[in-house]
């Protein structure tokens, strides 16, 4: 954005929004990094660490949706500066439910803590780094108003599904073969749903900067078919 | 409403000067029937001479004049022969500052334009109906005969509604019509808008960009006499296409 | 809080100058009004309005026909003047910024400088000479004259002082230019142009040199526009430069009727001037 508001005020609140919701995907990001941890090193202190963190997320979660509240009632925002608001005001939501799903996947951790580890782990970190790296995208193509990136975001949930799928499937056999494994697989199980939830988040995320960005929303286009 | 129906007014190359000023440039747009548009941008954008050119009331001002078409239903308003007097019955105009007739009372403001015109017949009918379209008969109902100028600014502004409405013309022009109101009366000449528009067509300029979302189904963004973008409201003041509509929205000039 | 002191009685010195400027003006004024009242007032009766002057030396007689003159001369310059001193105005203030209408304005101007025996002169080359008689009608012309300039100027004064924005509104309705200048621009401007015209007519009325050779004088009746005629100010002329005591006697008498005639055209003027801003404003 080469020009900026007439009114400095204005453009400062835009600017600490903007901010704020940086900090947030950031603390999200750093939040399922270290809940994956929790659960494949089965480390009680990062798990705990997780929950007191997500703390932060909740109340940035207050702050930025009260800072949109009073950007739409004092500003009257329109054009790319509503899309940016509302924008904020839908992803706040999912951001903060990505944050719960990693102190879920915490809990999970401490569930299995001192339980020996099942072989899909490795595709289970995989699957982890996958989930953030599209969360980190998302956000990129969110600070920088770059739909394309955004388009990529949604593109890749493909694999994050199939490669879930096949963890399922691991772990479904796993539990067949064996009964003695069935708690441990499940809380795994769990952590997977968890990941794949968070990487449908990521999507979320995407399509909102698709519309903050070209302003046309691209949700949904088979529902909308219909309509 | 359909996007199909022929435009009730529709602007060809229109431009105009002010003496040497070029006040409006190259403007071309239609206005659907029994809608409103509105005509938005920074003072002096042209679009006050924009409206004054549709009723050719702009030729008034010395060293106005105008070229290019405007038609109605398809008649062309600057056409050789062309009465400005007959079209001003047509294209009816609220100004901005409330400007009732003083020397005369409630019901004579309103029948003003069918009196001086020649009307013969009952009025008391006519200044009913009239008063109830702008909203302020049940305010004005016991006192007919009071002068004109013993109703508040926002009240004094509904009669003058009244009074272009009493000529019973097809097109209302406003130019920024509650700018010297308050916000209460302001809402109420806004709710009127809507209510007039199953009747008129309305073309309201507007220097409240907020006004202009709340009242129109259109939305014409002027900036240094030119035509920038028109389009239906909701498009310009969520997702316009050009950058100086979106710079001009979200207060980033003007 | 020195210079406040200062202050306070710099105050109160300038506004006692102000007033003393005040009684400085108005002294000359008082001892005017004082002297025509008590020296008008022994010799007024019912019958110095109604009866005709009578010789030197018979008692009582009166300026009846004067009065009357004053009147039908007044009415007839209001007849001449009143609408061409508007309908000029009118015209200076809708149409006036042509070369035209700045030739008009100048000429007024001029026109309005122009010493009223010059006026009563050009009625006399006007009319007195065709008909080789003085007349009421000279005369009348003559004070029309004089009003033409000074009641167009004020007219367009005040037509321009209609907001522009009633004008616009009336030719919105689909009204033709010359009759929203008429109907709306006249009509809302009408208290002041009331008084403008009465202002005139009064000062129409205390004339006395441009009459002097055009409806010269009569001692008797008439109500011929085409006749000498008597006035008030013309019989206070002859009265006054008579050398006898009882016509200056007379003449004190018929100067306060004529102040009476003016000052109530002027007392009207205001009354109508307040009413007109009490309707608009």
């Amino acid at each position: 954005m080469v020009t900026t508001h007439t009114d400095r005020a204005y453009e400062a609140e835009l600017q600490e929004l903007r901010d704020k919701l940086l900090a947030m995907g950031g603390k999200v990001e750093a939040a399922i990094e270290l809940s994956v941890r929790a659960v494949l090193e089965r480390e009680q202190a990062i798990a705990d660490k997780v929950k007191t963190d997500d703390r932060e997320v909740n109340r940035l979660e207050v702050e930025i949706d009260s800072a949109c509240r009073r950007l739409l009632a004092l500003r009257q925002p329109a054009a790319s500066d509503l899309r940016f608001i509302t924008t904020a005001l839908k992803i706040v939501t999912d951001l903060e439910r990505m944050g719960d799903l990693a102190v879920n996947i915490a809990e999970r951790g401490i569930d299995l803590s001192g339980a020996p580890p099942l072989p899909p782990q490795h595709r289970l970190a995989r699957l982890a780094e996958l989930s953030e790296a599209q969360l980190k995208k998302a956000l990129d193509a969110f600070v920088s108003r770059d739909a394309a990136k955004a388009e990529e975001v949604m593109r890749g949930d493909d694999i994050l599904d199939a490669l879930y799928l096949e963890i399922f499937n691991d772990l479904l056999t796993l539990m067949m073969e064996d009964s003695r494994v069935i708690r441990r697989a499940t809380a795994l199980m769990f952590v997977a749903k968890h990941l794949e939830r968070f990487g449908d988040h990521a999507i979320n995320l995407a399509e909102m900067v698709v519309f903050m960005v070209r302003g046309t929303d691209v949700r949904h286009p088979r529902s909308r078919e219909q309509a | 409403m359909s996007a199909a129906a022929p435009p009730k007014i529709r602007v060809e190359g229109l431009d105009a000067w002010f003496g040497e000023t070029h006040a409006v440039r190259d403007v071309s747009l239609d206005v659907r029937p029994l809608s409103v548009l509105a005509v938005i941008g920074p003072s002096g954008c042209g679009k006050s001479t924009f409206l004054r050119c549709l009723n050719r009331m702009h030729e008034l001002v010395p060293g106005g004049r105008a070229t290019g078409k405007v038609t109605l239903d398809g008649e062309d308003l600057y056409a050789r022969g062309v009465d400005p007097v007959s079209i001003r019955r047509r294209v009816g105009m609220v100004f901005q500052r409330p400007n009732p007739f003083p020397t005369m009372t409630i019901a004579d403001n309103v029948s003003a334009g069918l009196r001086l015109n020649g009307w013969k017949g009952r009025l008391e009918e006519i200044v009913e109906r009239c008063l109830r379209q702008a909203a302020l008969w049940d305010e004005v109902k016991d006192r007919l005969h009071s002068p004109a100028t013993s109703l508040s600014g926002g009240q004094q502004q509904r009669l003058c509604i009244a009074r272009a409405l009493a000529v019973e013309p097809e097109v209302l022009l406003m130019d920024e019509p509650a700018s010297a109101l308050d916000p209460i009366a302001t809402a109420r000449v806004e709710e009127l808008m809507h209510e007039l528009k199953a009747r008129y067509t309305i073309v309201v300029v507007t220097h409240n960009m907020q006004q202009a979302a709340r009242v129109s189904d259109q939305t014409a963004f002027f900036y240094m006499g030119e035509l920038v973008e028109v389009g239906d409201t909701e498009t310009i003041f969520t997702n316009p296409r050009e950058q100086r509509t979106e710079d001009y929205v979200t207060g980033k000039f003007g | 809080m020195r210079s406040l002191l200062l202050r306070r009685i710099r105050n109160h010195l300038m506004t006692a100058l102000c007033g003393l400027g005040v009684l400085l003006a108005l002294a000359p004024l008082a001892s005017l009004l004082w002297l025509v009242v008590s020296r008008g007032l022994p010799g007024l009766s019912l019958s110095f309005f109604t009866a005709l002057p009578t010789p030197v030396g018979e008692p009582g007689g009166g300026v009846g026909n004067a009065v009357v003159g004053t009147g039908m001369l007044v009415s007839l310059a209001c007849l001449l003047g009143l609408p061409l001193g508007v309908g000029a105005g009118v015209f200076l203030a809708e149409r006036g910024d042509g070369l035209f209408g700045r030739t008009v304005r100048f000429t007024a101007e001029v026109f309005s400088g122009v010493p009223s025996i010059v006026v009563g002169i050009v009625a006399y080359g006007l009319v007195v000479v065709p008909m080789h008689h003085f007349s009421a009608l000279a005369g009348a012309l003559a004070l029309a004259l004089l009003m033409v300039p000074t009641l167009s100027r004020s007219t367009e004064e005040l037509v321009r002082l209609v907001p522009g924005s009633l004008r616009e509104a009336s030719l919105a309705l689909g009204v033709p230019q010359w009759k929203t200048s008429l109907r709306i621009v006249l009509r809302t401007a009408r208290g002041g142009i009331v008084t403008a015209a009465l202002l005139a007519v009064a000062r129409a009325a205390g004339e006395t040199a441009p009459l002097l050779f055009t409806t010269l004088n009569n001692q008797y009746w008439n109500l011929r526009p085409d006749q000498p005629t008597a006035s008030l100010t013309v019989q206070i002329f002859n009265y006054a430069i008579s050398p006898y005591e009882d016509w200056h006697q007379k003449a004190w008498s018929a100067a306060l009727v004529l102040l009476l005639v003016v000052g109530g055209l002027n007392l009207l003027a205001r009354i109508a001037m307040r009413n007109s801003l009490g309707s608009h404003r």
